[in-house]
């Protein structure tokens, strides 16, 4: 049985501190027997206790000093304990690790990636189920990412360092616990394979099957969401559906995902966070200037609502997106309705 | 713990070295003629002077060594100056003309040249320094990260975040505070409780307050400081008492008459030029005329170029 992506991260860190001794993991509550509130850095301070460092409650000094260490040339990976508190780290992101890429006159490498465990469902309520990757699209030189089932966390993590370009990689909660998908089997219906330049998009489809009635494009965190939907809708509606994931969300990777989408002429991308100036809108812009002619239907965007989260499971439910709403989206975009 | 070294103004300031004078002179005339130049709109955007804190980053000049890291702010033309003696390419980047040190896309408050940088967020590159710092005690034990900071910038978080972390980890981290008790326009008693020494004590860091702007004084007080954190791999705080000549940009200088009075007459440059008129008189001359040639050859350049390349 596959590994759990908790495990996958937890193995990516392991391979990278073992590949690179310029690399430093810094964050709350990483070292040993802790091991950070999720686990993800379970073992690596036992592994490597100079380069893995428990810090204190400071999200913009720990965003710094990674910072600061990769204007040395070094390289930092940073954990944000909940990725509501990215928003405390927001100037060192905005104001120096990415405007320092180029804001001297000549480009120079700033490897740092912020990991965001982020996302509802789990009960955290209000300050702590948040997805705040919208406060990052379009900030120049900054990478967004989101940690998938699909998409091995070691390319990933080595691929956003290797830019030299600050990046930040947020990684739902609830898809810690699920477990990776390995050898381009979903399940006994759905395949995926990964498609673009940098096999940057995992494309789940029905096996064999090229056209599909309806695109779905969704970050990793919604995958198993979007998946189970489509799943549902070609065994319950005879609607094929096809699911793009991609690992990078930022800056937006077009070209591999604009010609699946205009074979289908129908899409609906799904984020869980609030509708406005979110990444899903920036790709539906792109989707209507690039592909009006090929379009069937206008982009369908499923947000969260516009609400402060709940911390009991039947409020939260009806604020975060749910397989139900994909669905619903799908099946009106298909219809017309 | 803190310790006070008071110096009255002194009759007689102490006689310096042609270099450090040059140097002293060279930030004074460059920074005057970039308000000259404003004044007649030929710059672009603003610069913040530090006409009459020369000294401060002229007295370090010769404790620190290349591979010591220098954080800077948008006060930072002296201390880039005392650093790399290149009117030039500061200039240039000012003016954004050809030579510029960072294509004119940084302009007067964002350099980055070898182990130099200036941002222009208050506050902003302590916890960056300690970054620097942590790296330096692992790889290059002996050197230290130096950060330049205004009293107005310990109303910032990120300040008491790095110090924590400086304190902590023990970091050869040196927070060189100016104080020059005004924050662009508000004096420092309206926004600072209690005193920078008593905040570095409340992390365990030594604090050295240093009154004197004399060159040889400051750079004497300063001395074993730099030795200290070099040695011992430790945080310090050292808080200059100094006095800001000039506005905080180009011409926004609220003070009463009586204050701008009280800060002229501790300018180092008024009483050094009335202790060796002599010695002055030829090197402050000189400067100026170098700083006008400076400013001729400069504004004669083509604009800067930015390429596609060196975008990030």
């Amino acid at each position: 049985m596959a590994e759990r992506v908790v495990e996958n991260l937890n193995q990516a860190l392991h391979g990278l501190l073992a590949d690179d001794p310029a690399l430093t993991v810094l964050g709350e509550d990483l070292v040993d027997p802790y091991g950070g509130a999720f686990k993800v850095t379970r073992g690596l301070s036992a592994r490597w206790p100079d380069r893995v460092l428990s810090t204190p409650l400071s999200e913009g000094g720990i965003v710094g000093v990674a910072g600061g260490l990769a204007l040395a040339g070094q390289s930092a990976i940073v954990e944000i304990m909940f990725s509501d508190f990215v928003a405390l780290a927001f100037d060192q992101i905005l104001n120096f690790a990415s405007k320092s890429t180029a804001m001297y006159g000549r480009r120079v490498p700033m490897r740092l990636v912020v990991r965001c465990p982020s996302g509802g469902n789990r009960g955290y309520g209000p300050t702590h189920s948040q997805s705040p990757l919208k406060h990052f699209v379009g900030i120049p030189g900054l990478s967004l990412h989101e940690v998938s089932p699909f998409h091995d966390n070691r390319a990933v993590l080595a691929g956003m360092l290797a830019t030299g370009r600050p990046g930040l990689l947020f990684e739902d909660k609830v898809l810690y616990t699920n477990r990776m998908y390995a050898d381009g089997v979903v399940d006994e219906l759905f395949r995926y394979d990964l498609i673009g330049p940098d096999a940057d998009v995992a494309r789940v489809r029905v096996d064999e099957e090229e056209q599909a009635d309806c695109v779905l494009v969704v970050p990793g965190g919604l995958a198993a969401r979007a998946v189970a939907v489509a799943r549902e809708l070609l065994l319950r509606d005879d609607i094929v559906c096809q699911v793009l994931v991609p690992s990078r969300l930022w800056p937006l990777d077009a070209d591999t995902l604009l010609p699946p989408i205009a074979r289908a002429g129908r899409v609906v991308v799904a984020e869980e966070s609030t509708a406005g100036g979110t990444w899903g809108a920036e790709l539906a812009q792109v989707v209507h200037r690039r592909l009006w002619g090929a379009l069937r239907a206008p982009v369908r965007l499923v947000h969260s609502a516009d609400s402060v989260i709940p911390t009991a499971a039947h409020l939260e439910r009806t604020v975060l997106v749910q397989d139900t709403d994909i669905r619903q989206a799908v099946k009106e975009v298909v219809s017309g309705d | 713990m803190t310790a006070t070294r008071t110096e009255a103004p002194p009759i007689a300031p102490t006689r310096l070295a042609a270099t450090d004078l040059d140097l002293l002179l060279l930030i004074r005339h460059f920074e005057l003629a970039l308000l000259d130049m404003f004044g007649r709109g030929e710059l672009n955007g603003t610069t913040h002077t530090c006409l009459g804190q020369e000294y401060v980053p002229v007295a370090l000049r010769p404790l620190l060594g290349d591979d010591d890291f220098v954080f800077s702010n948008h006060r930072g033309h002296g201390h880039y100056l005392a650093r790399f003696n290149d009117p030039h390419g500061l200039l240039a980047e000012v003016m954004g003309r050809e030579g510029a040190v960072c294509q004119g896309v940084g302009g007067s408050q964002h350099i980055l040249r070898d182990r130099y940088l200036s941002t222009g967020v208050q506050g902003e590159s302590v916890p960056v320094a300690a970054g620097v710092a942590l790296h330096l005690k692992r790889t290059e034990p002996g050197r230290l990260a130096l950060v330049y900071l205004g009293d107005g910038t310990w109303g910032e978080g990120a300040v008491y975040e790095a110090l924590n972390m400086a304190a902590l980890w023990g970091l050869p981290l040196l927070l060189v505070v100016e104080n020059n008790g005004i924050a662009q326009s508000t004096p420092t008693v309206a926004q600072l409780a209690g005193s920078i020494g008593g905040r570095a004590r409340a992390f365990g860091v030594d604090h050295l307050r240093v009154t004197s702007t004399d060159t040889e004084v400051v750079r004497a007080a300063l001395t074993p400081v730099l030795r200290r954190v070099r040695e011992r791999s430790t945080p310090y705080v050292v808080e200059l008492l100094t006095h800001r000549v000039g506005p905080h940009s180009k011409g926004d200088d609220s003070r009463r008459p009586e204050e701008i009075a009280y800060a002229r007459a501790h300018d180092w440059y008024a009483r050094y030029a009335q202790a060796y008129p002599e010695q002055f008189g030829v090197h402050d001359e000189r400067q100026r005329a170098y700083v006008a040639q400076v400013v001729a050859d400069v504004a004669g350049r083509p604009a800067s170029d930015w390429a596609e390349a060196d975008r990030g």
